[in-house]
């Protein structure tokens, strides 16, 4: 039995070697179509990997309140000078978030506020974040070295500072920072630890927090104020903004949604839909992120089997020529003995040898593709091996559909009319 | 002395009928014949005189119109279409006026297609394949493709194809047809010594000369047969074993008489 497949797929090698050029032509239809496959959602796969990977960074428990400009303000006019424009979240804000919303975990606030950092001789121009000791946990970020901010540097407004990786790296590109200082305006801060790099997922909302610097919110409110000036353009504007960001954590997952539905009517009752607050559910991104994740794959579902059945449609194309074209081996073989159910075998084999090679070959450039693309271009992408066998399963199962109608036709053709064939 | 062996294929009445629009085409137009073991038969007459028809039912790729056809002890008629498969796989040796090779295979493959068709693949059909090639004189032409033969050299391997599945008689249309005179009679002469190791032939042709190296020619005139003739000045080149002719001294004729 075995031997006699053997046989059967060896002499479909064989005839399809009689036209080599039709044979790699048909070939090549279902390979592109096979390694579009594997090679788009590989992208798709990579592409989608990140941006989840970026929004769980951000904890999928966690809610995100941050202040904006709100649009109208933008426009200031020349009147508003001396009167800072005033917006965002407050201090009662804050509070009335911890006391409503039961369910959090934590609640944390941030200030941040642009500034130069010196040391020695290295300059950065970054933000500074004031905020609480809670913010670690938050934030999902670990310490390499030192210490994190503690409750007692917040009592005491001391001037202690935590580094980010990045700008640990580009403050103290020799020494180790703990212990040093690093001057920010007039102010020193004592280094008190450095953080470990965030790496990608660091600052999709709100600023990267790898090049921050991290001083208690206290140190912050003390030393900077609530206002800011900035001069842009020969004319400068104050800010009047208390904080600018409240982080909330929730104990259960569950929860999120219905208090992200909360805190939505407590920023809208206390803001007046001012518009300057904007609230990130990072659960909400990812369950969006997954939703339109899943019609990618729907879409290149459609368009792979769009491909793939051109891919089909040529090889049916070929082989109803390759049946006409062998009419006289079909009524040869007939004479010899074959029943109808051997031709068809005959034929079918034939057909799945080549789409087998055929898609085999784009596996092979399917997996190849997502490489280049990634050396190329440093996207991130992923080929899942469930992606390969759907698209090799799938490829050999349109080669073999798209086979079966020319093999019956080759075997019901009439011996007598088949030998006669020229 | 033809009377006394036994009878392997019967035509009674058999009629063949093509359609052609409205009107009817009584290509074999009840035609009674018998075919006994060891026979050597010429079919002849005019074209379109059904000699074709008459030998595409013998082989059993078409069934008649009408009347019986019995070969070895089965009414054809009744038979499914996998039953004559396997039929003519096991009873009927062909050989064409075009040689019929399959051009992608090797002459060794080729050999064995007839019994592929019934399972027996592997050492068995390869050694009856070499065996066969050595007895129609085409030793080391086993891995040539047909193209790389002469007709001649294809019409052997033809011969020797349709002896793989020792056939109980082999069916020649204008075997010889497409031949110069010289490898025709190297042809028949093979043809003669394989009827004189016992092998039934039957086979259609134009030329009286050809035919003479049957026992009997059967004429047919639109469809029916006109009459039958015993060939008193009968041509055969068989000489019983080792002999002059184009064929190689026959090395496989002990296998071949064997049967
Ligand atoms: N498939 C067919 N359809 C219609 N008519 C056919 C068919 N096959 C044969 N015939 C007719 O049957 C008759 C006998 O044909 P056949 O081929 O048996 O003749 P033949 O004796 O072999 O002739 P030739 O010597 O030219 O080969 C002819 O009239 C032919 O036209
Ligand atoms: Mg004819």
């Amino acid at each position: 039995m075995i031997s006699e497949l053997m046989r059967i797929v060896r002499l479909g090698i064989k005839s399809l070697l009689l036209h080599k050029l039709r044979s790699f032509l048909t070939m090549l239809g279902l390979l592109f179509g096979v390694a579009a496959v594997i090679g788009m959602l590989a992208i798709g796969e990579g592409a989608s990997f990140e941006a989840l990977q970026r929004i769980k960074a951000l904890g999928s428990t966690n809610i995100i309140i941050r202040s904006q400009k709100p649009p109208q303000t933008q426009e200031s006019t020349s009147a508003d000078v001396f009167n800072a424009v005033s917006y965002g979240l407050t201090y009662r804000d804050a509070d009335r978030i911890a006391s409503v919303v039961r369910e959090a975990e934590l609640v944390v606030q941030v200030r941040e506020k642009p500034a130069e950092m010196r040391q020695g001789p290295y300059w950065v121009s970054s933000i500074v974040l004031g905020t609480e000791p809670e913010f670690l946990r938050v934030s999902n970020m670990r310490m390499r070295e030192g210490r994190w901010l503690t409750p007692t540097d917040l009592v005491r407004q001391k001037n202690v500072a935590v580094l980010g990786a990045t700008l640990a790296e580009t403050l103290f590109p020799l020494d180790d920072p703990l212990d040093q200082t690093v001057r920010v305006d007039a102010d020193r801060y004592r280094v008190v630890g450095v953080l470990d790099e965030l790496g990608r997922a660091s600052g999709s909302v709100g600023p990267p927090l790898d090049a921050c610097m991290f001083i208690p919110l206290t140190t912050s409110r003390a030393r900077f104020g609530d206002e800011t000036t900035t001069t842009s353009g020969g004319s400068f504007s104050r800010e009047r903004v208390e904080l600018h960001e409240i982080r909330v954590r929730l104990r259960e997952i569950d929860q999120v949604i219905p208090a992200a539905n909360v805190l939505r009517t407590l920023i809208d009752d206390a803001h007046r839909s001012q518009n300057d607050v904007v609230i990130t559910v990072p659960l909400e991104l990812l369950r969006e992120a997954e939703e339109s994740k899943r019609l990618w794959n729907f879409m290149l579902g459609c368009m792979a089997g769009i491909s793939l059945l051109v891919g089909g449609i040529g090889i049916m194309n070929v082989m109803l020529a390759t049946v006409t074209e062998r009419t006289r081996e079909i009524g040869i073989r007939r004479a010899l003995g074959a029943k109808k159910s051997h031709i068809v075998r005959q034929f079918v084999v034939e057909t799945g040898v080549l789409s087998a090679i055929g898609g085999l070959a784009g596996v092979g450039v399917g997996i190849g593709f997502p490489f280049l693309i990634e050396r190329l271009f440093g996207k991130p992408t992923i080929t899942l091996p469930e992606h390969v066998i759907l698209a090799f399963g799938i490829s050999a199962a349109v080669g073999v559909a798209f086979g079966i109608y020319p093999a019956w036709r080759a075997a019901n053709m009439d011996p007598v009319e088949a030998l006669r064939h020229e | 002395m033809t009377e006394t062996r036994e009878v392997i294929a019967e035509f009674v009445g058999v009629e063949r009928h093509y359609e052609m629009g409205t009107t009817i085409v009584r290509a074999l137009d009840g035609v009674s014949v018998r075919i006994r073991r060891g026979e050597y038969i010429a079919i002849m007459g005019r074209s379109g005189s059904g000699k074709s028809t008459m030998l595409n039912l013998l082989g059993c790729l078409d069934r008649p119109t009408a009347g019986e056809y019995v070969l070895g002890g089965k009414r054809v008629s009744e038979l499914s279409d996998d039953e004559l498969s396997v039929l003519r796989g096991k009873t009927i040796g062909f050989i064409f006026q075009s040689f019929n090779l399959i051009p992608q295979l090797t002459v060794l493959e080729n050999l064995e297609v007839p019994l592929f068709y019934q399972g027996r693949v592997g050492a068995e059909s390869r050694r009856k394949a070499e065996q066969l090639a050595t007895r129609v004189g085409l030793d080391g032409r086993l891995d040539h493709k047909p193209m790389e033969l002469s007709g001649g050299q294809q019409q052997r391997v033809a011969i020797a194809r349709a002896l793989m599945n020792d056939p109980l008689f082999l069916l020649a249309d204008e075997a010889t047809g497409n031949l110069d005179s010289r490898t025709e009679a190297e042809i028949l002469s093979l043809l003669d010594e394989l009827h004189g190791e016992g092998v039934t032939v039957v086979m259609v042709t134009h030329n009286e000369r050809v035919a003479r190296h049957a026992e009997r020619t059967i004429w047919l005139r639109d469809g029916k047969v006109e009459r039958i003739v015993e060939n008193l000045d009968r041509v055969d080149t068989y000489t019983g074993g080792a002999h002059s002719g184009v064929a190689q001294p026959s090395v496989g004729a002990a296998g071949e008489e064997a049967r």
